[in-house]
């Protein structure tokens, strides 16, 4: 009997869960700000999701209802990618290091 | 046009430079690499979305209009935000992703055939669940973090909304959501989706408003766990790994920073979630207390007794945010260093209205992070101190938390500050903090209040240095 593909993605899921439990708990609290920022960032991946949506349409219609939708979903997608990642780089470049010349 | 098992494969790459990500956040000097590695498997999954798709039409263009416009936004925002603004700006963001799962779902629903689901109103079950899950936990990322926003933007008062009903009301909405669920995945009727919707964005809306300001870490993180819950539904829905990865490692991350906020004011997550803290404290016995006599002083004598001092540890809280005091700050202790006084920083996990956000301020007002401490690192400290400087904190550095039982904070981690040989308390009154309670350490023997606004305070002991 074969195993149905879902199962895999449920492993895959929790797998990552504990993944995540023991990689979060190493990040230190001082950076618990940035991570909040590069998570919302890579949450935003969800981007792949309203890309298929958008690109749902046929060449006659570019614009159905359902890619309406898609597309909004890509720009709020990208504001997040965008915003998340560079906000997190300007964080993470203010963390500096006490100047041993003083 | 690319196989889907290559795809597959490309997916998985970026789910784990996105573990990568967080991995480099276990030091400031890894991050920055770490960030990058979240970008590249960002591009990579991006690509590979399009590849496997391999329809360049017209429809292509626009695609990738939205993302321009939405990435200009976006980083027209990540430039100018002021740092202090980054508990509103990440409550935003995650009402973004929330409405982006909402939005994908919405279309997976009316156009099931582009997501190899079925055909409307003959959607696989299995994909109907996972859709659902991921429309309702989206929509209740949205809400919630529109209500946080407003909340910490200032634009809805941050003490907590509560009313007759209120919990028996939401329990209500939630088994609706359940039985919402059931009822759409057995006929199938796009009515209930909406409906669903509907009843998801009011819940998202109700469970926030009863939560005061000074819980908006738990808020956020809690958030920022339902986000990633959100994209992994909907990464289900899409049988995409990358999706899937990110949303565990996103819904993992921000429960263990709830735990955390939680665990530094010594309160449960249901107690939070309830909500209504500090409004239900008795307030007779109050008013008796606030006839003590204390002893305030004026920027003179706080630099004098600084000036005196060799060693001298800085407690930062919300009102240092509030009053952009971090810069400032910063200039006093160059000047205390100048003079050979030793000078760090103790952070309280819950000082500020999201995790890490003092250490930020600090960051930004280019004070090196190897001075600054987290509450066990340096909490022994106190004791051999000379001078602690509250700058903006007040309910962590409470000693009833450790004497009084009757307390509403009693067990909740505070910082030693009394301990010190002598404290300089920066507050603009003598009035109580969030929790609504009345601080002893106001009235030691050893505390100088200093009556200011702590930018200009700070400022003016620089000054009199």
């Amino acid at each position: 009997m074969e195993i149905d593909p879902l199962i895999f993605r449920l492993s895959i899921f929790i797998l990552s869960i504990f993944v995540g439990y023991y990689v979060v708990w190493s990040v230190t609290p001082s950076l618990h700000t940035p991570l909040m920022s590069v998570t919302n960032a890579i949450s935003s991946v969800i981007i792949v999701g309203a890309i298929i949506a958008g690109l749902s349409g046929n060449s006659e219609s570019i614009f159905n209802s359902s890619s309406i939708f898609g597309f909004l979903a890509i720009a709020l997608a990208a504001i997040n990618i965008f915003g998340g990642f560079l906000v997190t780089q300007r964080m993470l470049a203010m963390y500096k290091k006490k100047k041993k010349d003083k | 046009m690319i196989s889907a098992n290559l795809s597959a494969i490309f997916y998985l790459v970026s789910g784990v430079l996105f573990i990568l990500a967080l991995r480099g956040l276990s030091s400031p000097e890894t991050s920055r690499q770490g960030n990058l590695f979240g970008i590249l498997g960002m591009i990579i999954a991006i690509t590979v979305t399009f590849l496997s798709i391999g329809n360049f039409s017209s429809g292509f263009i626009f695609v990738l209009i939205f993302i321009l416009i939405g990435g200009s936004i976006g980083a027209f925002i990540a430039y100018r935000i002021p740092m202090t603004a980054m508990p509103e700006l990440v409550a935003g963001f995650h009402s973004l992703v929330g409405l982006a799962a909402v939005f994908v779902a919405i279309s997976a629903f009316l156009n099931p055939e582009a997501f190899n689901l079925g055909t409307p109103g003959n959607i696989k079950l299995g994909s109907l669940i996972e859709m659902s899950i991921g429309a309702a936990v989206g929509a209740i990322t949205f809400s919630g973090s529109i209500i946080a926003f407003l909340k910490l933007q200032g634009i809805m008062s941050g003490s907590p909304i509560t009313f007759k009903g209120q919990h028996p009301l939401n329990a209500i909405i939630l088994i609706s959501i359940i039985v919402l669920t059931y009822l759409l995945c057995s006929t199938q009727s796009s009515n209930l989706f909406w409906i669903l919707l509907f009843v998801s964005f009011l819940i998202g809306f109700l469970l926030i408003i009863p939560i005061g300001g000074a819980d908006m870490p738990v808020v956020i993180s809690m958030l920022n766990s339902y986000s990633g819950w959100a994209a992994a539904g909907i990464g289900f829905t899409l049988e995409n790994t990358a999706l899937i990865i990110t949303g565990a490692l996103v819904g993992s991350s921000g429960a263990i920073l709830s735990y955390i906020m939680c665990k530094g004011m010594n309160r449960s997550f249901f107690n939070v979630i309830l909500g209504g803290f500090g409004a239900t404290e008795d307030t007779s016995n109050k008013s008796s207390k606030e006839q003590r006599p204390v002893k305030s002083g004026n920027a003179d004598d706080a630099a004098f007794l600084m000036k005196n001092a060799s060693s001298v540890i800085i407690v930062p809280g919300y009102g240092m945010a509030v009053a952009q005091a971090q810069h400032a700050l910063r200039e006093m202790v160059d000047t205390l260093k100048k003079n050979d006084i030793k000078v760090s920083y103790a952070i309280h996990p819950v000082a500020g209205r999201m995790p890490g956000h003092m250490n930020v301020l600090l960051a930004e007002a280019n004070v090196p992070y190897d001075e600054v401490f987290e509450l066990e690192e340096i909490n022994n400290d106190f004791a051999n101190a000379d001078v602690a400087f509250v700058i903006g904190a007040n309910d962590v550095t409470n000693p009833v938390a450790k004497t009084d039982p009757q307390s509403p904070i009693y067990g909740m981690p505070v910082l030693d500050v009394e301990k010190c040989k002598s404290v300089l308390f920066v507050k603009r009154s003598l009035s109580p903090g969030y929790a609504g309670i009345d601080n002893d350490l106001f009235y030691k023997e050893n505390t100088l209040m200093l009556f200011a606004d702590a930018k200009k305070m700070t400022e003016e002991i620089t000054k009199n240095l």
